[in-house]
């Protein structure tokens, strides 16, 4: 008897269309990524990564078809959804006038905590990402490294079963990027859906189990990596990139 | 609840960590408060308590130059030093760019003999008018040649104005004095005595100044009565440097994503910062009112004085601190830029003030801008605290002043809101 995995994300004929623009920029797009998995999702620039992932966090609003986080239709239930899930966009995300604390004060109150539960993770984040002794001091004169691991700790700060992460380890140093990595498996491996997008195709390979290629608005390939790497006799991820998005430059 | 607690904390943070913000926010009105009133009551005592300086250059023979100069003397705005009679132009122009002087006035030479010929066929055409027999003016008298006023170009039109009215006064009673004297000489073929002349002539009617005040006080408003509040309110709406670009900075900064995808309406963060700008502007004009009243007297400036109605003063200060803020947040929700959000909103604000009154006063302005006058929150808000400071007046007598405040703060927001809306911000 086969156990039906439960889905994180569902999205069914999935239709977008950037406002002023004729044409669909997504039609009938379809993915399935079950709960606890790590996720890939690459593609060159302009693909459509961004524009999905911000789909997904109902940053933007789409026309046709639906999408469900954790069986929760985003269009109808959009606030109590958005408590469902973290995201971790590429930019520093965060106020640089304030301290690590002052900003998990914020973000956490905004994602729903209580004062007190606040309190309890701001301590347990910062210790855990190492932060613990500039927790007071402003983040604007941090390195990048460690707005790195603010920019992480904010967005995990309400414990979310899914976390969005859009680059997460750009501009930061080896040791930075292992951190990271590791603190991503440990969410994972304590059962957080991890949806990750990067450039970085070594550092994905460490991290996703499953991907998927996304071009031109289409998914072109989804599955297992390994699977992905054997069946188009690859040894890594950049070659299986290259092979089917192309060598041709993109000026996009 | 508590969002709102966190966000108005996280504003309050963000505000006071940054210096240059609170340095225009709280530390240039101040300035301008101190500057303007210290300015406004200099003028006030120079016209007011110190003497003009006027050179004199009396080139008449005759006793009429004389009285001429007395009468100016008299005046009391002119602190007077004759030159002597055959100095050149050249010379008193010299000793004017010097700022020696700021005025100079020159009698003409015969000055005295053209009074008395104008007086006789004056009084000679009023004795024919009563039937007696006069001078009718068969003889023809020269025309008077002109007394000469020479002015600094630093002196204002405003004062050129009031000094050249008060030479008239002089030249006007040097002239009657000269056809009252010719009159009675004709009568009566004998000098006017001097006690009979003063009476006529300088016996003036008593004027009495009082202030029309609503609560019946009738003192008279010092420089600061009318500047303070002007430049609090100007202080109050100048808050659009800060909240207006704050606004901008967070939708175009990476946290806006971030509270976008957070389980948070964005209508949370702008309520946040309408209530911490509210507070500013309160202690803003608490600030302001306070240097008026406790160090202006300090810096030699006229104190402020406190209205009756306080709880009046405090509910007008909200109005239009409130007003002040709404129209911040318009500039910053439909601003692209911070540029934009600065520029448009100081430059406005700069406009708004003058037509509302706040640089010139309403009452001087021409009609056409007395429609627009009524479009600027500006102008409301002054006529309030106008109400309360120069009439003492209590919160219901302003009441007036405070319902197009709300009109335009009400209008304010909604447009805040449909522009959070089609921007697709909330």
């Amino acid at each position: 008897m086969t156990v039906m995995t439960p889905l994180a994300i569902n999205i069914e004929n999935l239709g977008f269309s950037y406002p002023g623009q004729q044409d669909m920029f997504f039609s009938n797009l379809n993915l399935k990524i079950a709960a606890g998995e790590r996720f890939g999702l690459f593609g060159p620039n302009g693909a459509g990564k961004t524009t999905l992932m911000k789909l997904m966090t109902g940053l933007l609003a789409f026309h046709e078809g639906s999408i469900q986080i954790s069986g929760n239709e985003i269009k109808k239930q959009n606030r109590s959804v958005k408590k469902l899930f973290g995201f971790i966009p590429q930019d520093f995300s965060f106020y640089e006038e304030l301290s690590p604390a002052e900003n998990l004060e914020f973000f956490g109150a905004w994602s729903g905590l209580t004062k007190q539960e606040i309190k309890k993770r701001t301590i347990e984040l910062l210790d855990m990402l190492g932060l613990a002794d500039v927790r007071n001091k402003q983040v604007r004169k941090f390195s990048s490294g460690m707005k790195r691991m603010v920019n992480l700790a904010i967005g995990v700060i309400h414990r979310p079963g899914i976390l969005f992460l859009d680059e997460p380890t750009v501009g930061v140093d080896v040791q930075t990027r292992f951190a990271i990595i590791n603190y991503l498996k440990q969410l994972n491996k304590n059962g957080a859906t991890l949806i990750y997008t990067s450039h970085q195709l070594s550092e994905a390979e460490g991290l996703c189990e499953k991907i998927a290629l996304i071009d031109e608005g289409k998914i072109i390939v989804h599955d297992d990596l390994d699977k992905l790497l054997s069946e188009y006799r690859q040894e890594g991820l950049e070659g299986l990139f290259l092979k089917l998005t192309s060598k041709e430059y993109r000026n996009v | 609840m508590y969002k709102l607690w966190a966000t108005i904390l996280k504003d309050i943070r963000v505000l006071i960590r940054d210096k240059v913000g609170l340095i225009l926010m709280f530390g240039m009105p101040i300035m301008l408060v101190l500057v303007v009133t210290a300015i406004q009551n200099s003028t006030f005592e120079l016209v007011n308590k110190n003497k003009i300086p006027l050179l004199v250059c009396n080139r008449d023979t005759g006793k009429i130059g004389v009285d001429l100069i007395q009468a100016i003397d008299k005046i009391g705005m002119f602190k007077l030093e004759q030159v002597s009679s055959d100095q050149s132009e050249k010379f008193i122009i010299e000793r004017m760019r010097t700022k020696y002087a700021l005025l100079a006035i020159v009698i003409p030479v015969n000055f005295s003999s053209r009074i008395t010929a104008k007086a006789k066929k004056v009084a000679g055409k009023a004795l024919s008018t009563f039937g007696l027999e006069g001078d009718t003016g068969t003889t023809k008298t020269a025309s008077v040649d002109p007394l000469t006023i020479y002015y600094h170009p630093i002196l204002q039109e405003s004062y050129r104005h009031s000094i050249q009215g008060a030479l008239y006064s002089a030249l006007q009673l040097v002239e009657s004095k000269q056809v009252l004297r010719t009159l009675y000489f004709s009568i009566l073929e004998k000098q006017l005595p001097d006690t009979l002349e003063n009476e006529m002539l300088n016996n003036k009617f008593d004027i009495n100044e009082i202030t029309i005040a609503i609560d019946g006080t009738r003192s008279v408003p010092n420089a600061s009565q009318h500047n303070v509040p002007a430049w609090t309110i100007f202080a109050m709406f100048f808050v659009v440097i800060s909240l207006g670009g704050s606004i901008v900075r967070e939708k175009l900064s990476g946290s806006f994503i971030r509270l976008k995808s957070l389980p948070t309406n964005y209508y949370v963060a702008l309520l946040s910062k309408q209530i911490t700008y509210l507070i500013v502007t309160l202690l803003q004009a608490a600030l302001i009112f306070g240097i008026g009243v406790w160090l202006f007297p300090y810096v030699g400036l006229p104190p402020l004085y406190f209205p009756a109605d306080i709880s009046g003063l405090f509910f007008v200060s909200l109005i239009c601190g409130l007003c002040a803020v709404s129209y911040a947040m318009c500039i910053g929700v439909f601003a692209q830029t911070q540029e934009q959000a600065n520029g448009f909103g100081a430059v406005s604000i700069v406009i708004l003030a003058a037509i509302g009154g706040l640089m010139v006063p309403s009452f001087a302005m021409p009609d056409s801008f007395k429609t627009a006058m009524k479009l600027s929150p500006l102008h409301w808000c002054l006529e309030a605290y106008y109400g309360l400071f120069l009439e003492g007046g209590k919160l219901k007598d302003v009441f007036i002043n405070i319902i197009p405040i709300i009109i335009i703060t009400v209008l304010l927001q909604v447009l805040t809101f449909l522009g959070l809306k089609m921007k697709k911000l909330i």
